[in-house]
């Protein structure tokens, strides 16, 4: 089982509900997120390109957090999610200066948080908050390794990129381009 | 023209608009580790050579500031934590990829090993101290005993809290600044340097003071040359690597770095150990003062550029 999310950049109006959704469903403090939305604008006028990403931990398969993380509080669990025990995080940061895409933040109850992929809704068989609410309907959630899930069924139709591959943590967060 | 914008309204100041996570305790306590590992790996040398007699106040005397700065080390580390009631996680697995894990375990051997080796030295500071018990006597006896083991364990140990001190931030890739293996051995050297300087701080026989500063020169030297391979490095590098050399040549770290780290903290006090060295008298605490100083400097310029640098995206 792997765990992945596409985001259509196409259909994605950066409406910021994925956001929203998350900090209800969630219960993250006031100030700070766990998603977050990206408008990336092209061009000089009147050539304009715009491109809106709702973005989250990228649940990478070679993840820097889970590497630098001293206690193992940061860990790998079933289906490649990634996630922060509290009552072993010392809050030292390193997983924070670890990851390139910034998705963490500190808990102002001194431990580290982060997109879970709401692995308390996956369990029962709903979608993570984010993807229930989007009102385009432009993220895709599912096991890569089932060839009917709607990410696997997106990412075979279309084209898609990642968020600096370069980096060696094999994310698994796919903007459809 | 590329312009990105979070328009979502996130305002966490840790990490925009750039990471903000680590602040003066973590560089301090990267100073002050490489300064007690520096100390302690010299002692350790200079008695497994055998040269305790001549250089006495490196064996002898200088180690004790070494507990000091561990300790001093060791608070800043606690108030860096925000989970710190649950600091003691550290010492409930091993982690091997992970340098602040192996770095939380050597500090738990180095730090009482530089007590005890300060315990075994007790009377080059206080001539008429006393033990108090039978026990504590047999104990010195024992341990003088194994003093040689100890030693060994200490120089181990020492160079690998200096050298943990850079890898510590050489592991994180998302910090290209930072993700150079050159930083543990520059860190290493820096902090070899700043303890032959307490050294010749504090040495009042002639021939040692000169012996350390021909340590620190070399050392100096050393430093020089990592540093210049470090930006040959990264100007051969990525691009993200060129931006964060670029920090330093011509960026915002420009001034501080070369004239902070480089030119008081290297050039000026090598230069002042080679007069010195020469038929100029040159008060001790000038120059080892400046190498001290850009030891500490070194640590915060590198933790604070490292946290500026980044992947473009």
């Amino acid at each position: 089982m792997r765990y992945a999310m596409a985001v259509d950049t196409r259909k994605c109006v950066g409406c910021s509900d994925c956001v929203v959704a998350c900090q209800t469903e969630n219960n993250v403090p006031i100030g700070f997120c766990r998603d977050w939305v990206v408008e990336v604008m092209d061009g000089t006028y009147p050539q304009l390109e715009i491109e809106i990403r709702s973005e989250r931990c990228n649940h990478c398969v070679n993840a820097p957090c889970v590497r630098c993380c001293p206690t193992g509080a940061s860990h790998i669990i079933d289906g490649g999610i990634i996630l922060v025990e509290h009552s072993d995080c010392i809050g030292c940061g390193a997983c924070m200066a670890s990851c390139p895409y910034d998705a963490r933040y500190p808990h102002p109850d001194g431990y580290v948080d982060k997109c879970t992929f709401c692995v308390h809704r996956i369990k029962n068989g709903l979608s993570p908050a984010c993807v229930a609410v989007c009102p385009t309907k432009c993220l895709y959630f599912g096991d890569l390794d089932d060839p009917n899930s709607d990410v696997s069924t997106v990412l075979k139709k279309r084209k898609f990129k990642t968020l600096i591959p370069e980096a060696g943590t094999a994310p698994q967060l796919y903007f459809l381009i | 023209m590329k312009e990105e914008i979070i328009v979502s309204g996130r305002m966490n100041q840790l990490i925009d608009p750039h990471l903000h996570i680590w602040h003066w305790q973590i560089s301090l306590y990267l100073f002050l580790g490489g300064m007690a590992a520096g100390i302690l790996a010299i002692a350790a040398l200079y008695f497994i050579r055998g040269r305790e007699k001549d250089y006495r106040t490196a064996v002898r005397i200088t180690p004790f500031l070494a507990p000091i700065l561990l300790i001093l080390g060791l608070i800043a580390l606690f108030i860096d934590l925000r989970h710190k009631l649950f600091f003691w996680q550290l010492y409930t697995n091993i982690k091997l990829q992970s340098p602040m894990s192996w770095g939380a375990w050597t500090l738990l051997v180095i730090t009482p090993v530089s007590f005890i080796w300060c315990a075994l030295h007790i009377k080059e500071i206080f001539p008429k101290w006393d033990w108090k018990f039978q026990f504590l006597y047999d104990l010195e006896t024992f341990l003088n005993r194994f003093k040689k083991v100890l030693a060994w364990i200490m120089l181990i140990y020492a160079i690998i809290l200096g050298i943990y001190t850079g890898i510590l931030l050489s592991a994180f890739n998302a910090r290209p600044l930072w993700n150079t293996s050159i930083l543990g051995p520059l860190f290493l050297a820096s902090g070899l340097s700043a303890g032959a300087a307490a050294t010749l701080l504090l040495s009042k026989d002639k021939e040692e003071r000169k012996q350390f500063a021909r340590i620190d020169l070399v050392l100096i030297g050393v430093e020089l040359f990592l540093i210049i391979h470090m930006f040959m490095g990264f100007l051969a590098s990525t691009q993200v690597q060129i931006e964060a050399a670029n920090m330093f040549l011509g960026g915002p770290y420009t001034m501080s770095f070369w004239i902070f780290v480089v030119i008081l903290g290297m050039l000026i006090p090598a230069l002042l150990e080679i007069m010195e060295l020469g038929k100029f008298h040159i008060p001790v605490i000038v120059p080892a003062g400046l190498v001290i100083f850009g030891s500490l400097m070194l640590r915060f310029i590198i933790v604070y550029a490292g946290q500026v640098s980044r992947w473009l995206y």
